[in-house]
């Protein structure tokens, strides 16, 4: 086979140094340029990807939901969150209905589980002060064992009205009071993770929130007007 | 044409033979075990002769089909796959279903033994190793623990035994929770004397303490094991958790508790002293039982499982080839540096 | 003979090594990071065999194209950014089309970067070859990789979920194999797979004489 070609170095026509760097250079730069490109198409398209889930995540925990308004927290107020992925920090999310009136607020937490940082979204109403739902937006938590934590419909539905106070506390041998959840057998770890993240997302924002009935209104212009 | 008696007889060494041969050993551990499964019968019936069966056919199908010396079925003949898939069987809960408890078999001596080159070369206990497979396959049916019986409910067949291959078995099994369960889980301690007799929950061959005893002296007396493998673990079992005992008496367990409860008794007699998985120098041995038992009551006492024997042995088990190499002992006269 | 000479049975030789012969997995036992962390399930094994099929195939038609313009000295160091481009891209892509699946891949796409099977294919076959070779060989080991993952995940998704694609087999009471879908479960089934092949390749050479399969278990 005499097409194999073999790149071995001839001396004497060793390139030189300039001829490297303009190679690395140049590859770099085309490599720059197809980033950007596929960058800019695919960003749209990923943000619009994670807004709706996360919509539809807020609309399944505060129930009657059907429209969103994203705040965030600044210089001690509810400011409207321009950047709507979360990334300028904290975010509160204010759920609407149909007829623009408010039904709950939800707001997304974080915090170690067994394999891996899992993020819960749960719903909170002002006027029981109570949980009104939870939803798992990220988890690696072990198939069959800590996946349960979304795949257990029965453990999600616990979470259905909540009381707050004193913090939620996850028991063994069946809940009795409203403020206590189930561990899950064989994921007890990953069970107490949710709760201790709801509890702290609950201390960070509860103090925060306007009172009942002074919620700010779903405005016209609002980021999330449409589902 | 005879040959005639020789008068001078030239041959090495050893000159000294015990007349044990491995199907002998085997055969007599076989022995040392019947006390064990006749105790696990009274206390959970016909169910765990079911399971003893059922590991114990996977486990020899196993060998016959895959086991590399021909012809086929010499392999069975020292009787070490009975042997594997009778400890496996006595350290599985008694409602199992009999499908799993027959792939445990078939793991235990596929995976366990013949991948490393059959008897002689594992590196792991076989029957450990089936139950870590299964442990791990199934975590809910090998963590369901049906309460033992009394001798008029022999013939009752635990609910969920004859499950279908693949298929769950049925739910409804009335479970109950091991001593270490509910000594982890709700801090309360199991009296002693439940332990030793076996009125409690646990593995098929487990909970009987004073039967394992029994046939471990009874096997040391023959010089079936090394007597120190056993010692040591439950020695340092016993040494560490009263250490963690005396500093916490309320929250710990004693160390009778420790000593009795789970599979400890067994694990010491019957699967770390497996002379394949175990170092051979005295000075290893102890090394070996030692870390064993320190092992046992790090997982029992920090970690997130209620029972730690299984894993304790295995992870001494890897360790074996190493605590052989520094327990080598020296050869007569010479220095030091010779190991 | 000379690249333009290069008749359609060698074409035919490059491509199908790839898929049986030297199969990167069965054979090479390259790539083995992804096919251990991603095969839980046949979604997510395909999905990593088409983002790596598109990463060696794009990469491996760049570097034969512009290998006489790479000097050897810098060729490693370009072709991993041309690589690492595509891999980019590829992230991008899964990303916006297929979010459910690009969060079940997570970290595992990026390290497509590190594949040594992709690098190994630029050093090895698309610098020194022309490019209608190089792609040849390229879409080979992209199908032989993308079938071994296939394997695997759709072994591990019906013992560890008892469905395939998604799809439930064997109803309701289906008992899962856990370990199936955890990392060990990963390498018990590759060795497993891996004995099988081996077993198939030996009772092809050895065909007259007998052949214990137990002997070969040290895959």
């Amino acid at each position: 086979m005499t097409d194999v070609e073999l790149t071995v170095s001839v001396p004497g026509r060793e390139p030189g140094s300039i001829r490297l760097v303009a190679t690395l250079v140049v590859t770099a730069m085309l490599s720059g340029i197809v980033l950007a490109g596929a960058f800019q198409v695919t960003k749209p398209v990923i943000e619009a990807n994670r807004m709706r889930e996360l919509r539809a995540g807020v609309f399944t925990v505060v129930p009657g939901a059907t429209r969103v308004r994203t705040f965030t927290w600044r210089d001690g107020r509810l400011v409207d969150a321009e950047d709507d992925d979360g990334a300028s920090g904290p975010v509160l999310y204010a759920g609407y209905d149909d007829d623009s009136s408010f039904r709950g607020w939800a707001m997304v937490g974080e915090g170690a589980g067994f394999q891996d940082t899992i993020r819960v979204l749960h719903g909170f109403d002002p006027t029981q002060w109570r949980v009104t739902g939870m939803h798992i937006l990220l988890s690696r938590e072990t198939p069959g064992l800590g996946d349960k934590i979304f795949k257990d419909a029965d453990w999600v539905a616990s979470f259905d009205a909540l009381a707050v106070e004193p913090p939620i506390t996850v028991v063994r041998d069946g809940r009795d009071e409203a403020h206590e959840v189930d561990a899950i057998t064989g994921a007890t770890i990953s069970s107490q993770a949710v709760v201790k993240i709801i509890n702290e997302a609950n201390a960070a924002w509860l103090p925060r929130l306007p009172p009942p009935g002074a919620e700010p209104a779903l405005e016209r212009d609002a980021s999330g007007d449409t589902p | 044409m005879t040959q005639p008696e020789p008068h001078l007889l030239l041959r090495a060494a050893p000159f000294l033979r015990r007349g044990l041969t491995t199907p002998g050993l085997m055969t007599e551990v076989i022995l040392a075990l019947v006390p064990v499964i006749l105790a696990a019968v009274y206390f959970f019936g016909v169910s765990a002769l079911l399971v003893l069966t059922a590991t114990t056919l996977g486990a020899v199908a196993t060998e016959w089909l895959l086991s590399p010396v021909r012809p086929r079925g010499v392999a069975l003949r020292d009787g070490s796959a009975i042997l594997t898939g009778l400890i496996l069987g006595l350290c599985l809960p008694p409602g199992l279903a009999l499908w799993m408890a027959f792939l445990g078999g078939v793991v235990a001596i596929g995976l366990g033994k013949l991948a490393f080159g059959g008897l002689g070369q594992n590196l792991f206990n076989p029957a450990l190793v089936g139950r870590a497979f299964l442990q791990a396959a199934f975590p809910t049916a090998l963590t369901t623990w049906v309460p033992e019986g009394t001798i008029t409910e022999v013939l009752s067949v635990r609910s969920g035994t004859f499950a279908a291959p693949f298929m769950q078995s049925s739910v409804d099994a009335v479970s109950t929770a091991t001593p270490l369960g509910v000594m982890k889980f709700e801090n309360v301690a199991t009296p002693v004397a439940d332990l030793l007799l076996g009125n409690s929950a646990g593995s098929l061959g487990e909970t009987c303490g004073v039967v394992i005893i029994v046939c471990g002296v009874f096997m040391a007396w023959r010089r079936l094991f090394d007597w120190r493998i056993p010692v040591a673990i439950l020695a340092s079992v016993a040494a560490f958790s009263a250490v963690v005992w005396v500093f916490d008496p309320q929250a710990s367990p004693s160390p009778a508790f420790m000593l009795g409860s789970g599979g400890l008794l067994f694990g010491a007699v019957y699967m770390a002293t497996d002379p394949v998985t175990s170092p051979i120098a005295p000075r290893g041995v102890w090394i070996f039982g030692i870390g064993v038992g320190a092992l046992v009551v790090l997982i029992r006492l920090w970690g997130g499982l209620p029972e730690g024997v299984m894993y304790a042995i295995l992870l001494m088990n890897a360790a074996t080839p190493l605590i052989d190499r520094i327990s080598q002992p020296r050869g007569f006269g010479r220095g030091r540096a010779a190991a | 003979m000379t690249d333009h000479a290069v008749d359609s049975s060698r074409l035919y030789d490059e491509f199908v090594k790839g898929i049986w012969k030297e199969n990167p997995v069965f054979v090479q036992v390259l790539g083995m990071c992804p096919m251990l962390a991603v095969t839980n399930s046949a979604v997510n094994a395909l999905a990593m065999g088409l983002a790596t099929a598109f990463v060696l195939i794009g990469s491996s038609v760049l570097v034969s194209l512009f290998r006489r313009l790479i000097p050897r000295q810098v060729r490693i160091s370009t072709y991993i950014i041309i690589i690492a481009t595509f891999v980019t891209v590829a992230d991008f892509t899964l990303e916006a089309v297929v979010p459910t699946v690009h969060r079940e891949l997570g970290a595992f796409i990026s390290l497509i970067v590190v594949n040594c099977l992709i690098l190994g294919r630029q050093e090895a076959f698309a610098s020194r070859n022309p490019i209608h070779v190089a792609l040849a060989d390229a879409v080979g080991m992209a199908i032989g990789f993308a079938f071994a993952l296939f394997c695997l995940g759709a072994t591990r998704e019906i013992l560890g979920s008892g469905s395939l694609f998604g799809v439930s087999l064997f109803g309701e009471n289906f008992e899962p194999w856990v370990i199936m879908v955890l990392p060990p479960g990963g390498f018990l089934m590759l060795g497993f797979i891996l004995l099988f092949f081996n077993w198939v390749q030996q009772r092809r050479t050895l065909r007259p004489s007998r052949v214990s399969p137990a002997t070969r278990e040290a895959a």
